[in-house]
């Protein structure tokens, strides 16, 4: 385990910020820290960090916790800022909601605050989660703490350069095609996207509806295990919500994984994948072997066509939510409108980026009278297609294990010229989106000081079983213990 | 009734849709209130407003409300239905779509039967519903003066709607009012919609086109909108109708478009052409599920369901031996069959003379107020009163006449205001006796001439006996006792 | 399948997005490219297959018909770019 703080102490700022959840609010029921003093150190490494990051749209104040016997009571964290809170500005990464203070709460943040969670801030994210890179935000690039050169991935950029810098415990996100598990993989930290449903929807603001799922992005399966049991659940306001028990996660971290089958995906394993990115994935599967694991190759073709699929559906279902986005209720409105239509067309032109329009035309063209069953009809045949991939795939096996990208993080302004390009950083993320499984994406490793990340998939509602797993690899590397230099710097000041 | 003749060698083509507003407490996917004449947008809660991040959920109240159109229709109710998105941009569209039901609609399928014809010439007519499907109402755009903008009031955004869709079975304007007002009386005796027009609470669009007769395929159409009363109905599909036929036998072509009906004009104009209509890209609503209803529940809803019009009328029929016309017209609406059974639940009642109140007296007063049933000044229990007087023989059917005017005009009770204005009628035999002797004095030479044969001067006798009586004798007892006292008895 | 200039403008106009000229071309491209990728999906082994709108086998759950919400015009409206009276301005509408 690393421990690179010279004076360490159990309340020292380094031993602090590397602690687990569990850890942490052990020190503030024993008194050794206070939540406000925890709250004061991670806000003093936003304010000395975050300025050559960007990994924060908007700071907030910490409050005191809501409740103190609550499994996250004092524990700060940041918001992925697509989640609504009540008296916040919630942007969403966009022109658009620049200036957007939200009137009510998320669900989600309901449930974290009233576990006693303390919000710090809202980060950085590709423009209404649109994007792998995080160049898309209106609020500016982020670095990814390992490597400034490089993009955090996205969309969740934010939220992942902030949980690898050590400038909160954790923080949400949200998973549409690897939104949670790309950022997490390319900043080396873990991220858990849930089964489709398992996380209210509500007052998360919509990308693709019937593919965004919230998450969470922390140090370690552990912390994940945690924060998840608080955020996952029935929601009645959100009609998608599964109304399903929550099981505890934490309580089955510490299985055996003796006689699991994982299911390797052979044909992820192509020319597409970086030769480096396959052997350290490779190199984490032997680890999962030798925890006792067996492996079994199965069959899941066809990630060609879920990313055609994907890229048809998503910005499909975009189309629709993004038109609220007028001008008239709230958001940006353009100067001086001299009609309705003008209205429109400017305050959605000049409010929206270029990725966002660009899949707002893709999907309206998809919906459109005469393309409706060439593109979007088929497409959604085509989700049925992967999805029974799976099916038939977890008939042989308890969990899949493989790559989270075909390469590490890649540097900026590299792809942006070519969203088609871009899109391709997603093919082994979205096929999960399109069944709506679970996934988490952990850190195994490193190619040429950029993270690479182990992707999990398990069964439809089986983030027990991932987290489980993910465990138990976490137990026997220390791949997620490892620290961002530039985070460390600020540790030992 | 219109005395509108379509013009000769030409047959017109006529289909409806309906908007009718549920009558649920809370909206369609949101918990906020569908009470009409809040202050504006005090009604539009976060879902309304379409704020980002905002979920619907579906409210049970108006799956039920439809589900109960659909059984009383005899239609089929869809075990799955499911909700679409229907995509534009309009400033009382808060979403930029509309959720609706496109591909799988709640209620397939149905029909109702209209009167057509009037007496003897009267029949009946089925019409075909092809569909009746939940959609949110939109919100209302003000056009007063916010210098030279308008305002938008999204109180109405999210009101449960059900769109029922008619198959083109009408061909003549007074067929299509006499559907609309069957769908309007049926959706009121469920109780799911307050029907009233002018609130738009229950709106018509009518699909117009015209052939000439013998033709059996159909011509171009339009759709009628904004029509908000039944007469405007009946005007606005006359004035279609003429408007295609002159454009045919002029040699014009009539274009495929949307219509508005301008009351104060009597015409319609054009609002779009079929090209300037906007491609709505309906795909499946990803934020809802399927809606599935099991058999249990369709069967708890069934159970709900009321006397519906055409069981009420037959009823009417068959135990008050009342005509079909009549039991048509106090059908007809809820509101006025309530009034009719609630004047008729007095023990000794007379159904046939209620219905003649209901249907003359009762009917010319609300015609000349103006007013609906409901706010008949003279209450059923009221009329109830007044009708047992008649009965009993204290009231003529001309006196009960003056009393019924003067609970409209006044109010008080039957009995007060034949006390106070002496309008007992005289049905002491003693009493009338004594006036029949005094005539009969009297005209000595009219006696004689009806005892020579003069059957005809017995009228003149009662003429003389009720003007003596102030109008106020029994007739049937002067009756008995003139031909008593002049057959010689 | 190749956007044309035409269709690009209609689908613009239908999404209420203008494109500024200089941005047209390269637009254009993109969408090309994304939409050439939509030629794997006339794969024969999606005929058969049913179409999928959700990743979950669930059915719509209902709510009782009860007014949850209270009036909140006030915060609810703070947010509007042009408003007056409980009313939210738009440029005139002419129907």
């Amino acid at each position: 385990m690393s421990n690179n703080s010279q004076h360490s102490s159990a309340t020292g700022e380094s031993a602090i910020v590397n602690a687990s959840i569990v850890e942490l609010r052990r020190l503030i029921d024993a008194g050794e820290v206070s939540p406000a003093e925890l709250a004061a150190i991670f806000v003093g490494r936003i304010e000395a960090l975050d300025p050559g990051l960007n990994s924060l749209i908007s700071r907030v104040e910490p409050a005191a916790p809501t409740s103190s016997g609550g499994s996250l009571s004092g524990i700060p964290y940041v918001h992925k800022d697509i989640f609504c809170a009540k008296g916040t500005r919630t942007t969403c990464g966009s022109r658009m909601l620049a200036d957007w203070v939200s009137p009510y709460d998320s669900t989600v943040h309901e449930r974290l605050t009233g576990s006693g969670g303390v919000l710090l801030g809202k980060a950085n994210m590709d423009e209404f989660a649109m994007g792998s890179s995080n160049e898309n935000s209106h609020f500016g690039a982020v670095a990814n703490p390992w490597d400034e050169k490089a993009v955090p991935g996205g969309s969740s950029g934010g939220s992942a350069a902030a949980v690898a810098a050590r400038l909160a415990p954790f923080a949400t996100g949200t998973d549409t095609g690897g939104s949670i598990r790309q950022p997490a993989a390319y900043c080396g930290v873990t991220g858990i996207k849930p089964t489709y449903g398992r996380v209210s929807r509500y007052g998360m603001i919509a990308y693709a509806s019937s593919f965004d799922q919230g998450g969470v992005i922390a140090k370690s399966a552990e912390d994940c295990a945690v924060v998840l049991g608080e955020m996952a659940g029935f929601d009645e306001r959100d009609s998608t919500s599964a109304d399903r028990e929550v099981p505890d996660y934490a309580a089955t971290l510490n299985d055996s994984i003796a006689g699991l089958r994982v299911g390797i995906p052979t044909q992820w394993f192509s020319d597409a994948l970086d030769p480096s990115v396959g052997d350290a994935v490779t190199a984490a599967i032997d680890e999962l072997r030798a925890a006792g694991a067996e492996t079994v190759e199965i069959d899941l073709p066809d990630a060609d066509i879920a990313l055609a699929a994907y890229y048809l559906l998503a910005p499909a279902e975009a189309s629709s939510n993004l038109s609220r986005f007028d001008g008239v209720r709230f958001g940006y409105r353009c100067e001086e409108p001299k009609d309705l239509q003008d209205l429109y067309e400017r305050s959605r032109s000049e409010g929206f980026g270029a990725e966002v329009k660009r899949r707002i035309l893709v999907g309206t063209y998809a919906l459109s009278a005469g393309y409706y069953d060439a593109f979007y009809r088929r497409a959604q045949k085509a989700r049925r297609l992967v999805t029974d991939h799976f099916h038939r795939a977890f008939e042989r096996c308890d969990v899949i294990a493989g790559p989270v990208t075909p390469t590490p993080a890649f540097d900026r302004g590299a792809h942006s010229d070519d969203p088609a390009k871009m899109y391709l950083e997603d093919i082994f993320t979205i096929p999960v989106n399109l069944a709506g499984l679970p996934g988490m994406s952990v850190p195994a490793g490193f190619v040429d000081g950029r993270p690479v990340g182990l992707q999990l998939i398990g069964r439809h509602f089986d983030e027990a079983r991932l987290l489980n797993v993910a465990h138990q690899y976490q137990q026997r590397v220390d791949w997620h213990t490892r620290m961002p230099p530039v985070a460390a710097d600020s540790s030992n000041h | 009734m219109s005395d509108y003749v379509i013009p000769s060698g030409w047959e017109a083509v006529i289909g409806l849709e309906i908007h009718a507003q549920l009558a649920t407490r809370s909206k369609i996917f949101s918990g906020a209130s569908t009470a009409f004449g809040a202050e504006p947008n005090a009604q539009a809660c976060a879902v309304d407003l379409g704020l980002p991040g905002v979920l619907p959920v579906l409210n049970e109240g108006a799956v039920r409300m439809a589900s109960l159109f659909g059984l009383a229709i005899d239609a089929e109710i869809s075990r799955v239905s499911s909700f679409d998105r229907k995509n534009y941009f309009y400033p009382d569209l808060p979403k930029g779509y509309q959720t609706t039901q496109l591909a799988r609609p709640i209620v397939v399928g149905g029909e109702v039967t209209i009167p057509t014809g009037e007496g003897k010439k009267a029949t009946e007519h089925t019409i075909r519903v092809t569909r009746a499907h939940l959609e949110e109402d939109a919100g209302k755009s003000l056009h007063e003066d916010f210098h030279g903008m308008t305002g938008i009031d999204l109180n109405r955004a999210g009101t449960p709607l059900i769109e029922i869709v008619s198959e083109p079975d009408m061909r003549t304007p007074e067929q299509a009012v006499a559907y609309a007002r069957k769908i309007h009386a049926i959706v009121q005796y469920l109780g799911i919609c307050d029907g009233n027009m002018q609130e738009g609470s229950f709106r018509v669009d009518a699909n117009v086109s015209v052939r000439p007769t013998g033709d059996e395929t159909l011509g171009t159409r339009t759709e009628i909108k904004n029509v908000n009363s039944f007469r405007f109905l009946q005007r606005a599909i006359e004035f279609e109708i003429e408007r295609q036929v002159d454009l045919l036998e002029t040699g014009g072509e009539v274009v495929q478009a949307t219509r508005l009906y301008d009351p104060d004009r009597d015409e319609t104009r054009l609002m779009r052409t079929k090209e300037e209509a906007d491609d709505y890209r309906y795909f499946p609503c990803p934020d809802l599920l399927p809606v599935v209803l099991s058999e249990a529940t369709i069967d708890s809803w069934r159970a709900e369901l009321p006397e519906l019009p055409d069981a009420k009328a037959e009823r009417y029929q068959s135990e008050y031996g009342l005509s079909a016309y009549d039991a048509g017209v106090l059908t007809s609406s809820r509101a006025t069959a309530e009034y009719f059974e609630a004047v008729i639940a007095r023990d000794g009642a007379d159904p046939k003379l209620a219905a003649n109140w209901v249907m003359g007296e009762v009917a010319a007063l609300l015609n000349r107020l103006e007013l609906e049933v409901g706010d008949c000044p003279v209450s059923a229990e009221k009329l109830a009163d007044l009708l047992e007087r008649i009965n009993d023989g204290t009231l003529s059917n001309k006196l009960g006449r003056e009393v019924f005017e003067a609970l409209a005009e006044e109010g008080g009770s039957v009995d007060a205001i034949i006390e106070a204005r002496g309008l007992k009628q005289i049905s002491d035999t003693g009493a009338i006796e004594a006036m029949v002797d005094e005539v009969i004095d009297a005209n000595p030479e009219q006696v004689e001439a009806y005892r020579g044969g003069k059957d005809k001067l017995f009228g003149f006798f009662v003429g003389q006996v009720m003007k003596a009586a102030k109008g106020k004798a029994n007739p049937k007892a002067v009756n008995d006792v003139l031909k008593r006292r002049l057959d010689g008895e | 399948m190749s956007l044309t200039n035409d269709q690009l403008q209609s689908v613009a106009h239908l999404a209420r997005i203008a494109i500024e000229s200089e941005w047209r071309d390269a637009l254009r491209a993109d969408l090309n490219s994304i939409l050439d990728q939509a030629s794997l999906l006339d794969d024969p082994r999606l005929d058969e297959l049913e179409p999928m709108a959700h990743p979950l086998d669930q059915t719509q759950r209902l709510r009782a018909d009860e007014v949850t919400e209270t009036d909140q015009r006030e915060e609810l409206m703070a947010a509007a770019p042009a408003s007056e009276r409980g009313l939210f301005l738009v440029p005139k509408v002419i129907e």
